[in-house]
Order: C-alpha cells, then sequence, then structure tokens
C-alpha cells in the first residue's frame, strides 16, 4: 500500500487525535502519550461513529457515544460495548510531516 | 402515528430499523474541541470524595437504625439508608456504567458491580441496555428503557415509587439469568459473548439474596433485609422522582435531545444523589462529560438549550398534565421553546423521516 501524506506533526495536539478522510474512508490520526503518531479506522466498530470526536487517554481512545475504548496502538477493543477491534495502519514521520500507509 | 408497540421485536421496533431512525445522527450544539476536551477530563478526586462520604454515610444510618431497632426511632435512620441505597444507586450505576464517574478503571467497576447488585440489575445485562439507551433515546421498540410509556400507566408509575413493579419484575428473570443466561428479549442487545458472564452476575446476586433471606429467618427477624433488599423498596423514591423527569411527556421518535430529555434544576441534596444527571439533555448530547463537569457543560451550551424546569416541583407540574392528556391522546407532547440564541429545531430531521408519522406537538 501506499504512504499518503495525512498532516504535519503540528497538526494534532499531545494526546489527541484528528479525523483524516481519503477515498470514501475515514481515518484517526493520534498523536500518542509518548509522542509518537499512530493511525486506526476513524469508525467505531460498534456503531459507526466518528472517533475524532473522542477522548484520548493514555494509550486510549474513548468512543464519544458509547464510551467503548480502544488501544490504538494494537486497535485492541478494551471496554464495552466496543467487542470487536479497530483496523490499525503503519504510521511514519517524514519532515514533520505524519504519514500514513493505507489502501 | 397509531397505538405504539414497545416491545422490542414488535411492529415499531421494525419500521425504526427500516426508515433509518436508528441509524440517524443526532443533533449536537457546537462546542470547539479544546472546550469539549477540558470538559471531558477525567480524574478520581471527585468521585473518591463522593464515593466515600456515600458509603460512610450508609454505614453509619445502617448502624444507627440496627441500634435503635426495632424502635420507631430508628425509622429516620433507616428513611436515609434507604434512599441512599435505593436511589442513589442508581446514578452510581449510571455513571459508571459511562466509564466516567473515576479515571482509573478498577474504581469504575467496583463502584458499577456494588451498585448495581443494590439498585437490583445485572450488571453484564444493563450496560448493555443503557448503550441501547444512549444510541436511540426514546425511540419506540427499540430503546429498552423507556420509563414512561404511552398511554402511561399511572398505577404501575405509583407503585414503582416503592419499587414495586421493577422487584416484581427483578427476581423472576435473576432466577431465569442464573439459570440459562440473558431472556431472549435481552439477547437482543446482548453480545452472545456476554452471555456467560450474565449468568455468573445473576448466581453471585441470588446466592447473596438467599443468604440473607437465611440469616433472617434464623434470626427471627428482618432486620438483615432492612440492610439488604428492602431498601430498593422503601427507598426508591427518590430515583423514581428524578428518572421520571429525564424523558417524561417529552417527545419520542426524535433524534435531537432538547426534544425528548429534560434538564431540571435542583437543590444540592438531590444532585448529590443523584449525581447531577438533573443536567440530562447535555448527558445525552455529551455522554463522555463526567458527572462533576455538567454544570460547567451546561453553562457552556445553555444558550442553545431550552430553558431548564428551575425545580422539581416546576418539572413536575410541566410532565404530570402531559401524561395526563397522552391517558388519551398518546400523541400528545410537551415541546418547549428555545432561547433566541439557539439553532432552531430541524422540524424536517422529524417530519420527514420515511415511514415515520411526525408527532403532534403541544399547541
Amino acid at each position: 500500500m501506499p504512504w499518503t501524506d495525512a498532516c504535519a506533526t503540528g497538526d494534532i495536539d499531545a494526546e489527541d487525535l484528528i479525523r483524516f478522510d481519503r477515498g470514501g474512508a475515514t481515518y484517526a490520526i493520534y498523536h500518542g502519550a509518548d509522542g509518537k503518531f499512530y493511525a486506526t479506522a476513524g469508525l467505531c466498530t460498534h456503531e459507526n461513529v466518528h472517533l475524532c470526536d473522542g477522548l484520548v487517554l493514555d494509550f486510549m481512545i474513548e468512543c464519544p457515544k458509547h464510551n467503548g475504548q480502544f488501544d490504538y496502538r494494537t486497535g485492541e477493543a478494551k471496554r464495552a460495548p466496543v467487542c470487536v477491534n479497530l483496523k490499525t495502519f503503519p504510521v511514519k514521520v517524514e519532515d514533520n510531516r505524519v504519514l500514513i500507509e493505507v489502501p | 402515528m397509531g397505538k405504539r408497540d414497545y416491545s422490542l421485536f414488535g411492529a415499531d421496533a421494525k419500521q425504526a430499523v427500516e426508515s433509518g431512525l436508528t441509524a440517524a445522527e443526532w443533533y449536537h450544539s457546537d462546542l470547539p474541541r479544546k472546550t469539549m476536551k477540558d470538559l471531558m477530563a477525567r480524574g478520581d478526586s471527585p468521585a473518591i470524595r463522593d464515593t466515600l462520604l456515600l458509603y460512610g454515610l450508609m454505614i453509619a444510618f445502617a448502624a444507627t437504625g440496627t441500634a435503635l431497632w426495632p424502635t420507631w426511632w430508628s425509622v429516620p435512620f433507616w428513611l436515609a439508608y434507604g434512599v441512599l441505597y435505593g436511589s442513589a444507586s442508581d446514578s452510581r450505576w449510571h455513571e459508571c456504567s459511562h466509564g466516567t464517574a473515576f479515571r482509573t478503571p478498577w474504581m469504575n467497576n467496583a463502584v458499577y458491580e456494588i451498585a448495581s447488585f443494590m439498585i437490583m440489575r445485572n450488571s453484564a445485562t444493563w450496560c448493555w441496555s443503557h448503550a441501547r439507551h444512549h444510541s436511540e433515546t426514546y425511540i419506540v421498540g427499540r430503546d429498552p428503557e423507556i420509563a414512561v410509556m404511552r398511554p402511561p400507566e399511572m398505577t404501575k408509575l405509583m407503585l414503582n415509587f416503592f419499587g414495586i413493579i421493577d422487584v416484581i419484575r427483578f427476581f423472576p428473570t435473576l432466577i431465569q439469568n442464573a439459570l440459562a443466561g440473558p431472556t431472549a428479549a435481552e439477547r437482543t442487545f446482548v453480545p452472545q459473548s456476554e452471555w456467560a458472564k450474565v449468568r455468573r452476575v445473576a448466581q453471585v446476586h441470588l446466592a447473596i439474596y438467599a443468604a440473607t433471606l437465611v440469616l433472617a429467618v434464623w434470626a427471627g427477624s428482618i432486620l438483615p433485609l432492612m440492610v439488604i433488599g428492602l431498601p430498593r423498596i422503601y427507598g426508591a423514591w427518590h430515583h423514581v422522582m428524578t428518572g421520571l423527569l429525564q424523558h417524561g411527556g417529552l417527545a419520542d421518535n426524535v433524534i435531537d435531545h432538547r426534544l425528548n430529555s429534560r434538564t431540571v434544576l435542583m437543590n444540592p441534596v438531590s444532585r448529590f444523589i443523584y449525581w447531577n444527571m438533573n443536567y440530562h439533555v447535555e448527558h445525552h448530547m455529551f455522554p463522555m462529560v463526567p458527572y462533576h463537569a455538567l454544570p460547567r457543560l451546561h453553562e457552556a451550551i445553555k444558550a442553545d438549550l431550552p430553558a431548564p424546569n428551575r425545580s422539581i416541583a416546576g418539572a413536575f407540574r410541566e410532565m404530570w398534565p402531559a401524561l395526563r392528556r397522552q391517558l388519551t391522546y398518546e400523541d400528545y407532547f410537551v415541546k418547549r421553546d428555545l432561547p433566541a440564541t439557539a439553532k432552531p429545531y430541524r422540524e424536517d430531521f422529524h417530519q420527514y423521516v420515511p415511514g415515520m408519522t411526525a408527532p403532534k406537538a403541544a399547541e
């Protein structure tokens, strides 16, 4: 899969996320508690709610609708009502740009 | 709209799905991301303080009631204990089911399990039921937590001030859950992966009630039941009083919480018992905001909301006549005015959902 330029590193506050749409798909890009960047699918696996309005707690993203939680590093569903893991995507930073490897 | 069918398997449930109402996007007031992050921020301190106070008061009231038992002097202490057991447990169950009370997960889970037991809800079932309530608030046939159906069943509402209906329904379900897991209706919103947990939780609850009953029989006294079980009856009134106001007399089958939820300003004691769920429009619109930040959220978005009811009595004065009118005219509901600063209700949202008939508002 090709690398896609998603945003500048400064576009995402520490311990926060933004939404990134491309090719009819939506993604969430995180600036993690460890200073690294991560990317996952943008919609909660429970009810297709955009995660970009959610809350980053350490390495968890909490869905804004039902408070389900995922570990955004691995996509693992960690708290009900989410049961299905979130898809994750490779991320790299080059020249202060965040690149994600998505279809 | 014809007669409402509240069954989760009924015609209204099917119509809500087919019409797209269940997948519709709900209205939200606009708030800057920075403000929202500040409001959503989690911490342990407020809930630790409130939980220590709650459990400390419960122990003190129950100990004093027991010491004065069986004289009439014990009655005020049991009444106070009962409200904390049979009503404050409802709000603790609720907040912890959202995971917003504490930042630390095990604290949320511990208070959630204790509160679920006291309020007589299976902790493994009701978190799913409440998720549906938030997805499809007061969508007929989809929301399993509609407290006031149309036409309102006034006798049942009154009996539930003493927990009668809830308790009568609870024990057969508890036994069924303990033997075979979730009921057929519960299986519509509890994933199969959780069915075994539903059964385990029910077995633990059942064992505690059985042990309490055995102790009462052995001691020849209802005192053990005054501590465990009965407070769900004699202390239920406060959570029923506040719970009815959440959505009672307001619209159903809409996708704007300003139309189907009610914010009521309350005295500090009721707010402690209710853990600020009197800010109910705000809670439904932004369920990630912890209870202790809801007053700040209210201030941030109140220009976009109907004016709150000024007191519990004032809210009942609005709701009760509406419920009485719904006895003969099911489609009636109270539609509150929005301030000039608010975005208008999107009538098109509610009138042109395919297959659904618009509810009739008050003149």
